[in-house]
């Protein structure tokens, strides 16, 4: 029986990130309760399954209105994992725990709210990332934000991580890391194909997994499905 | 005001230190007011190769400890006077090397100098920064070996950010020595071509030294190559790097296959 006991391994702690939607109430209570009611009539399954964080900092309720208002938003279905910016003795058991250290990320957008202009705006706000230099050996260059373009070549044992695309003019010799923020969509160019690790969305590819042939071409990568393409592009 | 030049790689024994008083000897030779600073703290071999080393009585880790003045430290060379060397202590903790005090000494070392070369540890550690923090032009040293080209290409990126003029925003000067070099083992593959090199680093190319036994000679005997034998062809490498440095344009001689008739003949018969 202890010999079982001792082959269990370990407990292990993983970290996993979600994003939670905030709900910031305002003042008057009853009002930004209609709004929200108006709102959920729209898209009914919004908040079903979502992580969903109350930030009364503005609002700075007594311990009895916040009270209140969890139990109205738990009427609506709306469920709160953890409540910001309330005051250290206005939650109590049966009210969800305190939170800090969330950091923000943008807004989220609602579905059927103002449809035509949410396309727009994100091919206007899509961020890149411009590097004139090589990216030497030992340097990381982490952009979660968009895609990133080496003028350069990013050499062996340099790494280039990249919420989208990754363009390089020069050759690749280090690890090239596209799609990091979840995109499968995401691709990786260059001009002189000699990869030390290829990865899109997660799925990666070590050197040794690469076909010879297209060594020193020029060359793109992509995700179909659960399985990684390489073409040469000339 | 003395231009400062540090003489650095990532790996170590490809050639900084004969490299940095080859450079020296060469631009004393010009009529130009040389120093060469051993920054290898705790190995301490310029004095060697400069033939100094029964007469160091103070070293760098003094002056920037406040302990020597400079002109106590600084040994005149007896074959050039407008040579000197600062030289590196063996016995003291490479920590003991302070930002602020490397920093005075080679502001003083910059009123009294035309150039200022400092010899830089291998690698990425403390020593290897502290020597490039203050430079105006760096040299990197390399073999035509791989592993020498990895550490080399990590060693410019530290000098495109660790260094006061990366961090002010200006470009400091960047140039490749390659050295040992040998034409044939490049052409038979046993060695990285020069082409590969700079393609892969893409500095521009200050000389290539090409392997010969001169190096090796001019080490044992404590004298810089460029003084112990200046007709070689590795000193007529250094010689050229250097009126590069001085802004001269000299035509690139490459090392290339030295072939006789007879040699022809011979490789023929052997392959």
């Amino acid at each position: 029986m202890t010999s079982q006991t001792q082959t269990r391994p370990p407990i292990r702690f993983r970290g996993r990130s979600f994003l939670a939607v905030v709900l910031a109430p305002e003042a008057p209570i009853e009002d930004w309760l209609a709004d929200l009611d108006a709102l959920a009539k729209r898209s009914p399954a919004f908040f079903a399954g979502r992580a969903v964080i109350l930030d009364v900092t503005a609002l700075a309720p007594s311990r009895d209105a916040l009270h209140d208002l969890v139990v109205a938003l738990n009427e609506r279905e709306i469920p709160i994992m953890g409540i910001e910016g309330a005051g250290a003795g206005s939650l109590g058991p049966g009210m969800p725990p305190p939170l800090n250290g969330g950091r923000p990320s943008g807004e989220v957008a609602m579905p059927g709210e103002a449809p035509a202009a949410a396309p727009v705006e994100r091919v206007t706000g899509a961020k890149s990332l411009m590097l004139e230099s090589p990216v030497r050996s030992g340097q990381a260059i982490l952009f979660p934000e968009g895609d990133v373009t080496v003028m350069g070549s990013v050499a062996s044992g340099a790494e280039i991580i990249a919420g989208g695309s990754i363009h390089i003019y020069g050759a690749l010799r280090g690890r090239a890391i596209a799609g990091a923020a979840g995109s499968p969509g995401a691709r990786i160019f260059c001009r002189k194909f000699e990869p030390e690790l290829l990865a899109i969305d997660g799925l990666y590819r070590i050197a040794d997994d690469i076909d010879p042939s297209l060594r020193g071409r020029a060359v793109q990568v992509w995700l179909d499905g659960d399985a990684m393409r390489t073409a040469a592009l000339d | 005001m003395a231009k400062v030049i540090v003489v650095t790689s990532g790996k170590g024994g490809v050639g900084k230190t004969t490299t940095t008083a080859a450079l020296g000897a060469a631009l004393a030779r010009t009529g130009q007011k040389v120093c060469v600073v051993d920054f290898d703290v705790g190995l301490r071999n310029l004095d060697l190769i400069m033939g100094a080393e029964r007469r160091v009585v103070y070293d760098l880790i003094n002056v920037v400890q406040g302990d020597a003045k400079l002109p106590q430290a600084l040994i005149r060379d007896k074959r050039l006077d407008t040579l000197s060397l600062l030289p590196a202590s063996q016995t003291r903790d490479k920590d003991a090397l302070t930002d602020e005090g490397v920093a005075r000494v080679i502001g003083e070392l910059r009123e009294k100098f035309d150039w200022v070369i400092c010899d830089s540890p291998a690698g990425i550690e403390r020593g290897a920064t502290l020597a490039m923090r203050h430079a105006d032009i760096a040299v990197v040293v390399t073999n035509p070996e791989v592993s020498s080209v990895r550490d080399s290409d990590r060693i410019i990126g530290l000098l495109d950010s660790k260094t006061e003029r990366a961090e002010k925003g200006e470009r400091l000067e960047k140039h490749l020595i390659l050295t040992r070099y040998d034409p044939n083992r490049a052409e038979r593959g046993e060695m990285l071509k020069i082409d590969d090199v700079l393609e892969i680093l893409s500095i521009p190319l200050l000389a290539v030294i090409p392997e010969s036994e001169e190096v090796l000679k001019a080490s044992n005997l404590g004298s810089p190559v460029t003084l112990n034998a200046p007709q070689s062809a590795p000193a007529r490498a250094y010689a050229d790097a250097v009126r590069r440095l001085k802004g001269e344009t000299v035509a690139m001689t490459v090392p290339s296959e030295k072939r006789s008739l007879l040699g022809k003949l011979f490789t023929r018969r052997a392959a």
